[in-house]
């Protein structure tokens, strides 16, 4: 009986922990989205040191979950998204203020190793024999579908058709688009190129300026957050020179201001 | 008494209702049209056509060479025959995403035995074959795990018996066990079945996500989740409608098998 209690006892201080309260004393939660982990925790060891006694608390996911938490009231003090579209919904919403475009990201082409030497460059898709691309739910999907578009005024116009019909997969998200290249599985995909960093078993290609699409990514405040002005030191920290050198490490782009 | 039996039906009730609580949800928050606009989403039909014939195919093999596993199982003791029905069970355990990179290093293009399967100029990644083969990966222990335990509630005493009359082995597993184990077979199938329909992080590991060839409705669901929640919800809702009358119907028919025995 006594070992039933002390059971009951647990379970409930476990649900009690579970819990937890919103005393987000002296804590920033910062919902980004998963192609910036890297970035945002090393310039996250920065804020921290400049702020004594505040504690970062990251959510890295994919733009499309981290819209759908915030959506059904996520407690989060920062937003920071891959794509514009979920933004604006969020905006729309009014669940965050107004958002800034802090980096940018580009598309480019990535090729196993075996197929290196038939792919060359994007003229060269269609020659391959299974490419790999995001779902066009997704951003990278819907990038790589307008690259395709826009590829048709200068390739000629099936290009995206003859592109199309190579496709064997489109992932859910970048990261295993990248994956299945890697593994040559596939023999070529479309990435961020910021997901290309250290991955060394695989050719990065470049997309022509004048055909590609490039990622603008957003931060914004989460409305009715507890901590406006830490949301805000941490907005200019992203935006500072410092900041962005740090995304550039990551492989992002300078904002033009 | 009845006090104490009233305490037992309520602490029942309280996990009922917590697993109860986010299916009553998803129903309850979608209204009419939106069910129907969302059903009518390019991505339902041919997934839920894909996960029939990839389940029931997963389904016919997970029985096939599940039964005689399971029958072998629970007439064998030791050391090396506990340590065998443990391993199978391990797909259990690993996450799902574990086992879809288990499987492309097993299968894919470089992988152990993918290069063999290359070398015949054949590669299983991103086709409807991969979608069942990481189907039975994750499912069949379900199955064998449970249709082992039913061949061992069988009276070793019957299996005797039929021995000293001659039976043959073949003829015992065919004619006397798998009769008598029949209903827990069942039981055993179903959840298996269960578990392959609801199978996601191996298939979008191993054979990726392509409409109509490797798309089955729990991708469906996740691809449309990225875009618009109502039409996932919608997909979900038809998956639970799906997965409910079968496993339903095979309850039926297991009771009034009971019955009819």
């Amino acid at each position: 009986m006594s070992a039933c209690c002390r059971l009951w006892a647990l379970v409930a201080l476990l649900i009690a922990v579970g819990c937890s309260r919103d005393k987000a004393d002296g804590r920033l939660v910062i919902f980004a989205a998963s192609s910036l982990r890297e970035a945002f925790t090393a310039l996250g060891t920065d804020f921290e040191r400049t702020h004594p006694g505040v504690r970062l608390v990251f959510n890295f996911a994919g733009t499309g979950e981290l819209h759908t938490q915030l959506t059904h009231g996520a407690t989060a003090d920062v937003f920071a998204s891959a794509d514009q579209r979920h933004m604006d919904e969020l905006v729309r919403a009014g669940r965050v203020g107004e958002p800034v475009v802090f980096a940018r990201n580009e598309p480019v082409l990535v090729v196993s190793q075996d197929a290196a030497g038939t792919i060359r460059g994007l003229t060269d898709l269609p020659r391959a024999s299974r490419i790999v691309v995001g779902a066009p739910e997704v951003p990278i999907g819907r990038y790589t579908l307008q690259i395709l578009d826009r590829a048709a005024s200068h390739h000629g116009g099936d290009f995206r058709a003859r592109v199309e019909a190579k496709i064997v997969s489109r992932e859910l998200n970048v990261r295993q688009v990248l994956t299945k290249v890697r593994l040559g599985e596939a023999q070529a995909g479309v990435v961020y190129r910021s997901d290309t960093l250290g991955a060394s078993d695989l050719r990065v290609l470049e997309i022509p300026a004048a055909i590609n699409v490039v990622a603008e990514y957003p931060l914004a405040t989460v409305t009715g957050t507890p901590h406006p002005g830490l949301a805000h030191d941490w907005t200019l920290l992203v935006l500072s020179e410092a900041g962005q050198r740090g995304l550039a490490r990551a492989g992002f782009s300078a904002v033009q201001r | 008494m009845t006090a104490q039996r009233v305490a037992l039906a309520l602490i029942g009730a309280l996990l009922v209702l917590f697993l109860a609580l986010p299916i009553v949800s998803l129903f309850a928050s979608a209204s009419a049209t939106d069910v129907a606009s969302g059903l009518r989403h390019p991505l339902v039909w041919p997934a839920l056509r894909l996960s029939l014939t990839t389940t029931l195919i997963t389904l016919a093999i997970v029985v096939t060479l599940g039964t005689p596993l399971s029958w072998t199982l629970s007439r064998r003791q030791g050391r090396f025959w506990q340590a065998l029905e443990s391993a199978i069970q391990l797909p259990v355990v690993i996450p799902p995403a574990v086992a879809g990179v288990a499987l492309l290093l097993a299968f894919g293009r470089r992988g152990l035995f993918g290069a063999v399967l290359g070398g015949a100029g054949w590669s299983v990644t991103f086709t409807t074959t991969a979608v069942v083969m990481a189907e039975v990966f994750v499912s069949a222990p379900f199955f064998v795990q449970a249709a082992t335990s039913a061949f061992r509630r069988i009276d070793p005493q019957l299996v005797l018996v039929s021995r000293t009359f001659g039976a043959s082995p073949l003829r015992v597993f065919f004619r006397v066990a798998v009769p008598l184990a029949a209903p827990g077979l069942g039981a055993a199938a179903a959840m298996a079945w269960a578990r392959a329909l609801g199978e996601f992080g191996a298939t979008l590991m191993f054979a990726g996500n392509l409409p109509g060839t490797t798309q089955t409705l729990p991708l469906a669901i996740y691809t449309a989740l990225e875009a618009d929640l109502r039409a996932a919800q919608a997909i979900s809702m038809a998956l639970v409608v799906v997965a409910f009358s079968l496993l339903w119907f095979v309850r039926v028919t297991l009771k009034s098998s009971l019955e009819v025995s």
